[in-house]
């Protein structure tokens, strides 16, 4: 028994924090508002040259063959810069579905960037025409289509997260059509697991930033953070992002090794991940007080991309639903659709 | 990671499972804070150390087995699942012990050790006072020196002593340095509770069982070989194993699985009674509790490589203790009308409702995550 990050799993935890604490400031989550930046060019040049493209893809096909206990600690460090990049999508949720399409070299080769939409509802984050999209295979089943967006309809959508790239998509070429359950499925949980690699990073970014904030910030003539009614607050966040780790951990292993039923781990780790990062969000902006109900300041950035992770890829709520089914606990209502 | 146990480990909770599976009694026992109670769980003391179970992790020479911190893990899993007894002995096994192989002589370990995995020796523990509880600092019960006899005379009170009008003996911390402020000039001293000078008074805890005491002392003579550790250092001896009340030895996670599991299994049973919110809640308790066993996981990795646990033990003791409340009320809520009754979910509930309040309230451990962890300012 081990339960921690190898030595290889820690140094590219460190050579992707670097890279980001490097490229992605705030100052370029800022920027994406134009998805063209340059500045999300140089950011995305760099994460290919790391190779992340081809993390999960085989080395037969070029990729690094490695797993989703890689995949999570270098979500965790591109999640808590709230990088503005569909890197999920690309590195975790494609490779299978790739693969399976012929693409593999190519996505490995780092040629390809891909956007994903499980529920098919068009409404996509970093829709952008050089882009594929992956779309279908929501909760695990039914069909995963692929499309070429150079000659889609893309429409920028106005969002609650100013960096998360959301475009409203019609059309599209279709470039092939995976009907693999078990590479459908893999797909939906390697979504789910990077959603939730990427709260977690959100979250602990949100706890340092909130950390700080009331350390320096002096009211009645001392900090704030000495207040008992702020460190409450701030223990009981912390405590739920510390717990949310693990049980992502787990599901990364589940998954890894490619346990018969990983859908209870996966399920978990994003149920609780979810309701972490909502906590951690809410909690940092009303320790902030005003500051952090601003634009000007970057709290913002975090926490709205927080909500929309939790929101996506299944709500606590519709996760919590599986899991109840899972252990056999009857429904008597309506289920969650999202 | 690395989550399969080795063919040794796997070996181990077999032997572990079978003994339990053979030993523990088929009715649940009488509750071991009451005087029957109390007796019929120091039967099961007795078989658990006939057969070398009660201290697995201890070395062999005073009864354990030499067990690393992952079958002590693995024991505790199959124990609860096993749907095994209370232990009565727990605070002299899981607090004391380790402060005693930490900090006692070998005469010490020699003559206390054994005879408390036997259950021969019965520890409570002598912390709290009426004016000392969560500012544990704030004791004032003490110890004068008597040179002539070579020991000390103890004096004051001691409360809300878990078991204290059962057991034979009490670990506890006084006064020695009367100059001396706060955490300064305290001694950890061993009493036999049959020393001239001690009264013991029972009185009820909130579920009315009688587990709590008061230890009343007047002038109680102890030997200098009563002093564990030191004098004058009873506060670093003391909070030197803390970590293990708070975190993992106390607490360890089968007890909560068994609890989550117990809970779906009620919920399926009730399924007429299953609204879907109930249903929300007890799939998000259920899932803390394979957080906390996960979180546990982790935490004797960094325990086996040397990482320093230290203050973080709070976020296991805040988390644990709220969660067992969450899971009891979700059980009650199901049960309705039915739950008044003195049944397993309302007296492990009543329980549950002391977990944020011994070892530390909940508000002072947030203030050690606060400060300890995230590094907040005490002032």
């Amino acid at each position: 028994m081990r339960f921690s990050l190898t030595s290889e799993q820690q140094d590219l935890r460190e050579a992707v924090r670097e890279l980001m604490q490097d490229l992605c400031p705030a100052a370029v989550v800022r920027a994406a508002e134009d998805p063209y930046h340059s500045s999300i060019r140089t950011l995305d040049i760099a994460i290919t040259a790391l190779g992340a493209s081809g993390l999960l893809v085989d080395t037969a096909h070029g990729g690094l063959g490695l797993d989703e206990n890689y995949l999570v600690p270098m979500l965790i460090e591109t999640g808590r810069a709230a990088a503005p990049l569909p890197l999920s999508e690309t590195i975790g949720v494609s490779a299978g579905v790739l693969t399976s399409g012929g693409m593999a070299e190519a996505l490995a080769a780092g040629e390809l960037s891909c956007v994903a939409d499980a529920a098919g509802s068009g409404l996509v984050r970093y829709g952008r025409a050089d882009r594929l999209l992956v779309q279908g295979g929501w909760g695990g089943v039914g069909q995963i289509c692929v499309f070429d967006l150079a000659e889609a309809e893309i429409v920028s959508v106005p969002a609650v997260d100013p960096a998360g790239g959301l475009t409203q998509i019609t059309g599209g070429r279709p470039l092939f059509t995976v009907d693999d359950p078990q590479v459908v499925e893999l797909a939906w949980h390697r979504g789910v697991l990077g959603a939730s690699a990427q709260l977690l990073g959100l979250s602990q970014a949100m706890l340092a930033m909130t950390v700080g904030y009331v350390t320096e910030r002096q009211q009645f003539g001392t900090s704030i953070g000495s207040f008992q009614a702020v460190k409450h607050q701030l223990a009981s966040a912390a405590m739920a992002v510390e717990f949310a780790g693990p049980a992502v951990a787990r599901a990364a292993a589940a998954l890894a090794a490619g346990e018969g039923a990983p859908v209870v781990y996966v399920s978990t780790a994003k149920a609780l991940a979810s309701d972490a990062a909502r906590q951690m969000a809410r909690t940092a902006i009303q320790c902030h007080g005003a500051i952090g109900y601003t634009t000007e300041y970057d709290l913002h950035l975090f926490a709205k991309r927080a909500w929309a992770l939790a929101a996506d890829w299944g709500s606590a709520g519709w996760h919590r639903d599986r899991v109840a089914t899972e252990l056999g606990l009857l429904r008597s209502g309506t289920a969650p659709t999202h | 990671m690395d989550l399969s146990y080795t063919p040794a480990e796997e070996a181990f909770r077999e032997q572990a499972r079978t003994w339990l599976s053979t030993n523990v009694p088929s009715e649940p026992l009488p509750s071991g804070d009451t005087k029957d109670g109390f007796a019929a769980h120091l039967e099961w003391e007795r078989t658990l150390h006939e057969d070398r179970w009660s201290v697995v992790s201890w070395p062999r020479a005073y009864g354990g087995r030499d067990a690393s911190i992952w079958e002590w893990l693995i024991f505790e899993e199959e124990y609860y699942r096993a749907g095994a007894p209370q232990r009565v002995t727990q605070n002299g096994i899981f607090l004391l012990a380790p402060t005693l192989f930490e900090f006692g002589t070998k005469e010490q370990q020699d003559a206390l050790l054994p005879r408390m995995a036997a259950a021969q020796d019965l520890w409570c523990q002598g912390w709290s006072e009426p004016g000392a509880g969560s500012d544990l600092a704030a004791i004032s019960s003490r110890a004068v020196r008597d040179e002539d006899a070579g020991g000390w005379r103890l004096s004051g009170q001691k409360t809300w002593t878990t078991r204290g009008a059962f057991c034979t003996h009490m670990f506890g911390l006084f006064r020695t340095d009367p100059q001396a402020q706060r955490h300064r000039g305290l001694t950890y001293f061993l009493v036999p509770l049959d020393t001239p000078g001690v009264t013991v008074r029972g009185f009820e805890r909130l579920d009315g069982d009688e587990g709590f005491a008061e230890v009343f002392l007047s002038d109680v003579f102890v030997p200098d070989s009563a002093v564990l550790g030191g004098v004058d250092q009873g506060w670093s001896v003391a909070m030197a194993t803390t970590g293990s009340e708070r975190g993992l030895t106390l607490r360890s996670p089968g007890r909560f699985l068994e609890t989550a599991d117990r809970l779906v299994a009620l919920a399926s049973s009730n399924s007429d009674d299953l609204t879907d919110t109930l249903r929300d809640r007890i799939t998000k308790h259920w899932m803390q509790a394979q957080a906390y066993q996960n979180f546990t996981l982790a935490q004797v990795t960094d325990i086996v490589e040397k990482r320093q646990v230290g203050a973080r033990s709070s976020l296991n003791k805040v988390f644990w203790s709220e969660l067992d409340i969450n899971l009891h009320e979700a059980a009650l809520e199901l049960l309705g009308p039915m739950g008044q009754s003195d049944n397993p979910w309302s007296r492990g509930f009543q329980f549950s409702l002391a977990g944020p309040i011994y070892a530390g309230t909940n508000e002072i451990q947030r203030n050690i995550i606060a400060e300890r962890v995230l590094g907040l300012p005490r002032k």
